[in-house]
């Protein structure tokens, strides 16, 4: 923190040098892709299937049964939109932290650390996917769906109208404080890409799902444990006028801002104490 | 800031690794490595310092520890007042580095983008940059090159890409690790001119790791040998032949074949080929009376001297010692 404060001094606030490297390095990258044409098509193409895929099995399901875990259709949708827009936008800001072992182990992140510029955005921003842009927006057609579908059995008023933009921006915020915890994570085991995944792709899954079909325990540990309850589910329960999951009461869901602000100082505490024992490699 | 007021300062540092080793199924054994065991020297601004030393030796590690990639485990140190590993982005504005094995360059794109990169990372002032880049590419010769993506360029011409880019921020002081690693010999003399030439119009301060001590001998008026994380020689070029006991070779070329020269006082007769022989000196000795001395018993055509190069030196220097040990230590640092 100290380091971001003394730069932030010199050159604007520590958040403005953060965005503006990570534009200079996505707009790099950008570039790069470019140069394949052909290939990137291709990709943006293949990843648009595949989640929506995704979302059409859940369609499939709908047509054979009527609810799930007492949740309407529309009801299944809102949630899986939330979360799926939520998850999208950290997934295009910093889905590249995961390769960042790989940067690790073959010596490259050395030359992101002579950089005078901060080393998260670089992570982050390092090969840069436009294509990570057709999860995003195959969300927000989801949640937009949804919302039609809800219009008339939602008691709207500017609490549950207001609650909706900023479930999104929260639930993105509390997943991409999980992606810089396990970014972190592999400073000291370089294969731990893999556990945070299982809590970033793994949550993203188990949030699209009403929080009834599951086990209570794990219910209770996606509460308490790992706060990714805020991400959607407990201030979309609140958006639907049902009871929160495992006793948690209904205020819970104004909370998620709280929760989004302690993961963001975990997770920075984190990332500092890991770029103070990084051991580059042997040459 | 500075104690002695010199650019860098070591006092002792100190960078120890742990290391697990498997020994079992399940057991594993911790054990510390001293990768750096305590080195201290200053060097000032406008030096020029070749850092060697065998692999394993701790020289990465010491360059790590001053751009602030690497936290120290003791000691101090500073470069230009600014501790590296606390403040590395302040740091970075002032210094440059090249890694001859890892290049900052954009693979895809055309060399310009990365220089436009800096550009903008670095904060360099318009004019500056302008300046700078257009210096680089007249001395580094890379005015056909601008436009070429990275990946199209050969070892030589991405090194110089490299070595442009560590320079348009008007650093203060260059590490190079090994910049003159896989070049053919008219890069490498290419790269050298350049290198004397930024040390003394821009009076950058040079430090300089390398395994061609060529490039040693061509650049560094000091040079410092480190062994096992430690300083084992700190000083000139000349002293450190001494230190190591070293030899030059007078070498003659005669009318005909003749028997071996063994009858001139200070000099070993080494070997013969045809009229050819080579003769041993102490490197402390001077060679005009040595050549006076053949040349008044023996027809002679020509003559040369050669100056002992550096490895044998530094291996005669600390004997068997090293030898098994550098390699057990670089596999442990794996």
């Amino acid at each position: 923190m100290a380091e971001r404060l003394r730069t932030a001094g010199a050159h604007g606030s520590g958040a403005v040098e953060v965005l503006r490297t990570y534009r200079l390095v996505a707009a790099m990258w950008i570039r790069s892709t470019m140069t394949y044409r052909a290939s990137f098509a291709l990709t943006l193409v293949t990843s648009f299937c595949v989640t929506f895929f995704d979302f059409v099995v859940i369609l499939l399901m709908f047509g054979q049964v009527q609810g799930l875990g007492g949740f309407s259709f529309a009801e299944v949708a809102f949630l899986y939109g939330t979360t799926g827009t939520a998850f999208g936008l950290a997934d295009l800001a910093l889905g590249s932290l995961q390769r960042m072992g790989r940067r690790i182990r073959d010596g490259s992140l050395d030359v992101f650390l002579l950089r005078p510029v901060p080393l998260l955005a670089q992570v982050a921003a390092d090969k840069f996917a436009l294509r990570r842009l057709g999860r995003v927006l195959q969300g927000l057609m989801v949640l937009m769906w949804s919302l039609v579908l809800l219009r008339h059995e939602v008691a709207w008023s500017w609490g549950t109208a207001l609650m909706v933009p900023a479930m999104v921006a929260c639930g993105a915020v509390i997943f991409m404080a999980v992606m810089v915890l396990g970014a972190s994570a592999q400073f000291w085991l370089q294969d731990a890409a893999e556990v945070a995944n299982s809590f970033t792709y793994g949550g993203n899954t188990l949030l699209q799902y009403p929080p009834t079909i599951f086990a209570q325990d794990l219910v209770k540990g996606v509460v308490f444990v790992v706060p990714l309850a805020f991400v959607n589910w407990l201030p979309a329960l609140y958006v639907l006028g049902r009871p929160a999951p495992a006793g948690v009461p209904s205020w819970a869901a104004f909370a998620s801002p709280l929760v989004a602000l302690v993961c963001c100082a975990v997770a920075g505490l984190a990332w500092r104490a890991g770029v103070r024992s990084y051991r580059s490699t042997g040459s | 800031m500075s104690l002695t007021g010199s650019f860098i300062e070591l006092d002792g540092l100190e960078k120890t690794f742990t290391v697990r080793r498997r020994t079992g199924l399940l057991r594993r054994e911790k054990r510390e490595v001293r990768a750096v065991d305590g080195i201290s020297f200053t060097v000032d601004r406008g030096e020029m310092v070749g850092y060697i030393g065998p692999n394993g030796a701790g020289k990465s590690t010491t360059i790590k520890m001053l751009t602030g990639i690497l936290t120290p485990s003791g000691g101090r140190l500073r470069v230009a007042g600014i501790d590296p590993a606390r403040e590395r982005t302040r740091l970075a504005r002032r210094i440059g580095v090249v890694f001859g094995q890892r290049t900052t360059l954009w693979w895809d794109l055309p060399l310009r983008d990365s220089y436009r990169l800096v550009h903008r990372m670095y904060r360099i002032p318009d004019d500056r940059y302008r300046e700078n880049l257009a210096r680089c590419v007249d001395l580094l010769d890379l005015g056909d090159l601008l436009d070429v993506p990275v990946r199209q360029l050969s070892l030589g011409q991405r090194m110089r890409g490299d070595i442009a880019a560590a320079l348009l921020h008007d650093p203060e002081v260059l590490y190079l690790d090994e910049p003159t690693i896989g070049l053919d010999v008219v890069s490498k003399s290419r790269m050298r001119e350049f290198l004397r030439e930024l040390n003394a119009t821009r009076g950058t301060t040079v430090l300089l790791t390398t395994h061609d001590l060529t490039d040693i001998e061509q650049l560094c008026s000091r040079v410092m040998v480190i062994d096992h994380g430690r300083l084992m020689y700190d000083g000139g070029l000349a002293g450190l032949h001494e230190a190591g006991g070293g030899e030059r070779m007078l070498v003659v070329d005669l009318e005909r074949e003749l028997p071996p020269i063994e009858d001139v006082p200070g000099a070993r007769f080494v070997r013969a080929d045809g009229p050819r022989q080579h003769l041993a000196f102490p490197a402390s000795a001077s060679a005009a009376p040595l050549v006076a001395a053949v040349a008044a018993a023996y027809p002679l055509v020509d003559l040369s001297v050669r100056e002992p190069d550096i490895e044998s030196v530094i291996a005669k220097m600390y004997g068997g010692a090293s030898g098994g040990t550098h390699e057990r230590r670089r596999e442990s640092l794996r």
